[in-house]
Parts: structure tokens; sequence; C-alpha cells
């Protein structure tokens, strides 16, 4: 029993904040997210070099074989920054292929998400948005020993850099038919649609898959057969925002913090008035929360994996509600200057929207808690 | 990041379970207070009452870990509390072990945990609660011994206690504000201390106010150096906030709160159906796993050594909010047989006073905004 980091991971985390702190001050997000693409292909390529997007991945196809609770501490930092990159995107592809491909998919796959040459990204759930076995509706054809796909997922994460799409589709009509295909960004009737976001730094678009063919070899698990795979690679994406949401609060508590200590009203600097303190130290809590459940949930990734729906849902519910809340108080607590385009702070507030409702909301996730918790 | 138990805790845990499955009185039973002190004596065979503190001061030597599952294992049985002197064995035990002489060790701890001596607290004063710097009632060094002089109110279980663990004030305040505290452990018979019934809104007879008229107290008595109780009662009371948030009791709470829903009805369906009360038991499920998890996180430091402080407001803070929302959900499930008398009728009361002690939510958000964030104070 030992909740807390071990000394590897506190030096992992020093090392990406230190480069971070570098790399990605806020004058780079903002010039990195206001260009056309929201991307940044030298920094990208330096996070594979580093071995980020790999971190989790095995190392005989070239990643570190590290595991959740060290990549929840990548994210937390990534979210701490406001991070402009499809991080979360591919390691959440790669480990959908760990979960649910053959060996020879992974090793054809893994090391170019390893290295950062190619960007993944998940395209679960269609156009009603809901992470449930009938929100995946996009059809599939029986063509030889493959398939067909014709439809389009609209809310899928960096999909304007993308390079390889981890699809779930519809094999059959009974709820649970479902299957999950690779799909590559060149093949033949792929094509994307971007559009500008709540949050610039994290860029959504829309795939749209035109009687796409897909090879036996590029299924991943048996067709009909797929959604445990589909929920598992949820949970680990409602997992990943919590914890990039964690980092993101933080950094939001503690520009609050400093504001408060720095701006003076009445005589005073604006912090010794409890309507300032207060909501403060309640964001503390909120943070001290997610941090708790979310840290649970890394570890049941790896060495408890019947516990984390359960655990995933508390974090995520509780994370999106918190993390609004801070986003509200953090605006408020600046006064106008909170309110304008230049001060930083509205661009956590925007994250914490976008945050809310990434792989569900409160509103669903308390009440995947309260079925899972018996009701 | 390791969840897991080590194999020697599981087993443990094991004997924990088989001891209860042998020992514990039946439900009805549990109230009963010849079956409870029965119970206690079977604890205290096992050195299970105060079993984390250390073998040679009469505690079980079970290390934090071991403790943890006890209580857990305890709690998921509705096993009555361990021991009988709940402040005593939460704080006053632990303060003794920490800022006690061996004397005193050797005095105070043997009757504590064969619970043949019952603690109550002295801090809050009528003009003094959440400002206990403020303190005023004073004891004056005559020779080898203090003479207390003042007023203590709140104190709970005051008129069955035979020791109280008080705070008094040996220099005064405008010359030294936290410097000029001291504590003192007072037999509750001493000639000078006259108790007071204050009946709660509960309509029991739980806290006190206490007079104290030239009290004669020998320094053998004092628990640290003078001038040196500030720092005894901050730890105390870090104890203190941690018993009241331990996670067990919300999660027992919590399970009632589902079976009300299971047996209620909404608009003529189920109330387990209906979203505004699915919403509402999702979102304290996931509140009361993170207090579990938060004192685990706690836990984990003090086992790499460092004692509770000011994290334990964090817990304390969340059990006021979540135990308000809670018992008024109950509550409404309810409906109009919420007016008789059950466990959450009482609960919907209870908990203002739980809200209270130990120190109010303002108070609590007060630590968290000026010793953790750094806030100016206010
Ligand atoms: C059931 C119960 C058992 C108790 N048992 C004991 C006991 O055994 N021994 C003992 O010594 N005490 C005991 N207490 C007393 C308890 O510790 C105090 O009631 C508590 O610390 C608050 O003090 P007070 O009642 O004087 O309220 P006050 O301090 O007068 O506070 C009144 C209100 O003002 C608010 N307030 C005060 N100061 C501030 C501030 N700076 N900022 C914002 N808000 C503020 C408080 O939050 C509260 O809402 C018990 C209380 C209860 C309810």
């Amino acid at each position: 029993m030992n909740f807390g980091f071990d000394d590897q991971q506190e030096l992992l985390r020093q090392e990406i904040r230190k480069l971070l702190e570098e790399r990605c001050p806020m004058e780079e997000v903002r010039r990195i997210a206001g260009s056309e693409s929201g991307h940044a292909p030298e920094l990208w390529k330096q996070l594979g070099e580093l071995g980020w997007l790999g971190l989790a991945l095995p190392e005989e196809h070239g990643g570190a074989g590290l595991g959740w609770v060290d990549l929840a501490v990548v994210f937390e930092e990534a979210g701490r920054v406001l991070l402009p990159a499809p991080l979360v995107s591919t390691i959440l592809a790669g480990a959908a292929i760990v979960d649910a491909g053959s060996d020879e998919q992974c090793r054809a796959r893994l090391p170019a998400l390893a290295d950062g040459s190619r960007i993944g990204t998940l395209a679960l759930f269609d156009a009603a948005d809901q992470p449930i076995p009938s929100g995946v509706t996009l059809r599939a054809e029986a063509d030889g020993q493959g398939f067909r796909l014709t439809g389009e997922k609209p809310y899928v994460a960096d999909a304007g850099v993308a390079d390889l799409f981890v699809v779930a589709f519809r094999s059959g009509k009974k709820a649970q038919e479902v299957g999950l295909a690779l799909v590559d960004g060149e093949a033949d009737g792929v094509s994307v649609e971007t559009r500008a976001g709540i949050d610039a730094t994290r860029r959504q678009g829309t795939l749209r898959l035109d009687g796409v063919r897909i090879a036996a070899d590029a299924l991943l698990g048996a067709p009909g057969d797929a959604w445990p795979a589909i929920s598992r690679a949820f949970d680990r994406g409602a997992a990943a925002v919590t914890a990039e949401m964690i980092g993101a609060a933080e950094a939001m508590l503690e520009m609050t913090v400093q504001y408060a200590k720095d701006r003076i009203q009445f005589g005073s600097p604006i912090g010794r008035y409890q309507g300032v303190k207060h909501p403060l130290a309640e964001a503390f809590v909120d943070i001290e929360c997610m941090k708790s459940l979310l840290y649970y949930t890394a570890w049941a990734l790896e060495e408890s994996p019947d516990e984390v729906s359960f655990s995933v849902s508390k974090a995520k519910g509780l994370a999106s509600e918190a993390f609004t809340q801070i986003g509200i108080s953090g605006i408020q607590l600046h006064g106008a200057i909170g309110y304008t385009e230049a001060s930083d702070v509205h661009l956590y507030l925007r994250r914490s929207k976008w945050a809310r409702t990434a792989f569900g909301d409160e509103v669903f996730h308390y009440d995947r808690v309260a079925s899972l918790g018996g009701l | 990041m390791d969840f897991n138990f080590e194999p020697e805790e599981e087993a443990f845990r094991q004997e924990v379970r088989a001891f209860i499955d042998a020992n514990l009185p039946p439900a009805k039973m549990r109230q009963d207070p010849k079956s409870i002190a029965a119970w206690n004596a079977k604890l205290a065979e096992q050195r299970w009452i105060g079993f984390s503190w250390p073998r040679q001061e009469g505690g079980g030597g079970g290390t934090l870990v071991q403790q943890f599952i006890l209580k857990e294992e305890m709690a998921n049985a509705k096993a009555p509390p361990l021991g009988s002197d709940f402040m005593g064995l939460a704080w006053v035990g632990p303060a003794l072990i920490r800022h006690g002489s061996e004397e005193q060790k050797r005095r105070f701890l043997p009757e504590l945990l064969a619970g043949k001596s019952l603690w109550c607290t002295g801090y809050s004063e009528p003009d003094i609660g959440s400002d206990l710097a403020s303190l005023q009632t004073r004891a004056d060094r005559e020779g080898d011994e203090y003479v207390v002089n003042g007023q203590k109110i709140w104190t709970t279980l005051a008129h069955l206690a035979s020791w109280i663990f008080m705070m008094v004030r040996t220099t005064a305040e405008s010359e030294s504000r936290y410097g000029g505290i001291t504590c003192l452990l007072i037999p509750m018979d001493s000639a000078g201390i006259e108790v007071q019934p204050i009946p709660s809104l509960m309509g029991v007879h739980s806290f006190n106010q206490v007079f104290f008229e030239n009290v004669r107290v020998p320094v053998a008595n004092r628990l640290g150096a003078e001038g040196e109780g500030w720092k005894v009662v901050m730890g105390a009371l870090a104890n203190e906030r941690s018993g009241i948030s331990e996670a067990t009791g919300m999660e027992r709470h919590l399970e009632d709160l589902k079976e009300l829903a299971r047996r209620s009805t909404r608009g003529g369906r189920p109330a387990t159906s209906d979203s505004a009360v699915r919403q509402e038991i999702g979102r304290y499920e996931a509140r009361i796993s993170a207090m579990r998890l938060n004192g685990i996180r706690n836990l984990s430091k003090q086992l790499q050594g460092q004692p509770p402080s000011t994290e334990t407001s964090v817990n304390k803070y969340l059990r006021g909010a979540l135990e308000i929302p809670m018992s008024n959900l109950a509550m409404s499930l309810l409906g109009s047989e919420s007016q008789e008398s059950g466990k959450w009728q009482i609960q919907s009361l209870a908990f203002h006073g739980v809200v209270i002690g130990g120190g109010t939510p303002n108070i609590q958000r007060n630590i968290i905004g000026e010793r953790i964030l750094g806030l100016p104070k206010d």
C-alpha cells in the first residue's frame, strides 16, 4: 500500500515540467493554437524523441514499457501548460491497438505511433455523441474477408492532423454488434473537415468515410464483438482527459491564488476576503479529490481492470463538475482582466469547457456511477 | 503507487474477519452496555484498542495500514467503535505519546487503554470558539501547582469524564498570544470544578459547561512545556479532524441512502430511475470514494513520518459538504415518513453538530486558504 509516485516518476515529472516551461510557454501555446493546423511538428517530433508518446507501449514495439501511473504524470504536466499537441489522441490510439490488436498489428502500427512519425486518434461515437453501443451507427458492408465503411464521425479529436484512425462501426442490428477497425488517413474514400472549436488547443473535426475498404488485417478483434474494447478505449480516454484536467485546474488555481495575493482592493490583497479565499479553498479540495480518484484509476488500469469503469466514472464525473466551477471562479476572481483576450486564464476556462464533455460529462458519469454502484 | 495490500496485511484482514464472526454481538445488542463492555474486553485482549500505538506504551504495535484495515473491517461489519473512550483514543493518547514524559505515559496510557478513564476536551469558552488562540481560562503558577480559573463550554461528555484535556492561558494574550497557551491534564473530580449540562438540539445531554474556580493542578499534570500548548492542541485537532472525517461512516450513510432509494418511489416510478436521484447519489459516491482515497493518501504521508496536519481540513470540509445534501435527499425520499423517528431524522438533526464540532466549514476553508494556499490572514 503506497499512495504516491516513486522517485522515477517524480523525476519524469520534473523533466517534463522543465521541458514544457522552456519549449511551451504561453506565447508559444498561443502561437501554435492560432496557427491553421493548431499543430507544431517540431515540438511533436521532440515529444517522440523524448519517448513520451511510447511511454506505456511495449518495449518490443518501440515503447518504454511503463504504465498508466506514468502516463498520468505526463498528461497532468501537458494539461498544466495546455500543450497543443495530439498527445492524448495518439496515446489512446496506441493503447487501443495494444488492447484489441494482434501481435502483427502491434508490430506494424505501434513503432510509428511511439516515435511520433504517425499521429493516431480514436473515432468511436457518431452524431448523437453517446458513449453507449447504440451510439455507434457508422455502416459497414461485408466485402470479402473485410468490410466497406460508409458514414461520418463528427467529433474526432485531432482529426485534421491524424494519420491513423481507430474507428468503431456497426456490423449488425443487435445493440452490441459493433466492430473496431484501423483506417489510414491516406486510404481511398477518407476525408476530413476541421472546424474551430471552443478551445483552440484542442482541435476536432469530422471524419468522412465513403466506402472505405477495411481488409481483414485492419480489424481490431472480431467484428461484432468489439463493444468491450470500445468501452475500455472510452474509459482510458476519460482517464487521460481527467489527468489533463488536473494539471490545467491546478495551473488555473495557482494563477488565481497569485492574482488574489497581488491585487489590492479596499486596502488589502483581495485574497484576504473570504468571498475570494473560500472558493479558492474549495477548488483545492476538489483538485485533491480529482487526484485521489484519478491516481486510483491509473493504478487500476494496470492492476485491477474490473474496477476501471466505476473508478474512472467517479473521477471524470467529479472532474467535469469541479473543473467547470474552477473555471467559473477563476475568471470571476480576476475581475474584468479575466474577461480579456490578453489574459491567460480564459485559455484555461476554454479548456474546462472542452474537457467537461470530452469522454462523457458529469451527467453521464454520475449516472454510470449510480448504475455501477447498484442503482 | 500500489493499492495492493501485502500478504501479511491480507492475512491480518482475514484474522479481523474471523474475530468479528466469532465475537461481534448481534445487531440488536450493539447498544447494550454489558455486551459492549464484553466486546471491548475482547478487543483489549487482542490489543486492538490503541492498536497502532507502540507496544512499549501498551498499544498493539500495529502498523498504520493494519490499523486502517482494522477500522475498515469493523465499519463494514457495523461493529461498535473500538474502545469506549473516543476522545482519549483519537487524540489524547496520541498527544501523550508525542509530548508526554515517561512518567505521564505510564500513568495515563494503561488506564486509557483499559477503558478505566474517560477523557473530555476543554478548548471552547463562552467567548472563544473559532478563534481558539484567544482563550481566557487562566492557570497561574503557585509553587508546584497551577491554579486554574475560568470557564469551558460545549464540553462533550464532561458529565461522565474522569479527566479533561485542557487548554489554558499561562501568559496574558497581550504578551504572547500563541506562546501563552499551555496544555493541562486535570482530574474532573478536582475541588473547584462544576459541570452543568446543556441540552443539545437533539434533546439529549451530550455537552456541558464546566466552571473552574481555584482548581489546583500539580505541575506534573502539564503536557509539554509551559507555553507549548498551541502545538500540542494543533496536533490533537488534526487527529480530531481526521477521525471525524474517516470515510467509513460516510460509506455507511451512502449504503443506507441507496437502500432507501431502492424502496422509494417518485412520481409513481421507482426512485432509482429518477435521474435527479441518480445524479445526486452518483455525486456522493464519487466524493465519498475520494474521501476514502484522500485518507489513504494522508496515511501514506504518515507512513513516511509526517504527522497529520492541515491536509485533514480537506476531508473535514468534505464531510460537512456531504452530510447536508445526503440527509436532505433522504428526508425528501421519505416524504411524510421523515417526520417520524428513524435513522435519517436523527441524522438530519445530528449532522449540524458534526459540521460545527472540530471547526466549522468556514474555518476549514480559512485553514486551507491561508495555511495551504498561502493567502493573507483575515
Ligand atoms: C456537537 C458539538 C460538540 C462539541 N464538543 C466540544 C468539546 O468537546 N470541546 C470543546 O472544546 N468544544 C466543543 N465544541 C465546540 C466547537 O469546537 C465550536 O463550536 C466551534 O469551534 C465553533 O465555535 P463557536 O461555536 O464559538 O462559534 P463561533 O466561533 O462564534 O462561530 C460562529 C459562526 O461564525 C463563523 N465564523 C467565526 N469566525 C469566523 C471567521 N474568521 N471567518 C468566517 N466565519 C467565521 C463560524 O464559522 C460560525 O458559523 C463542540 C461543538 C459541537 C457542535
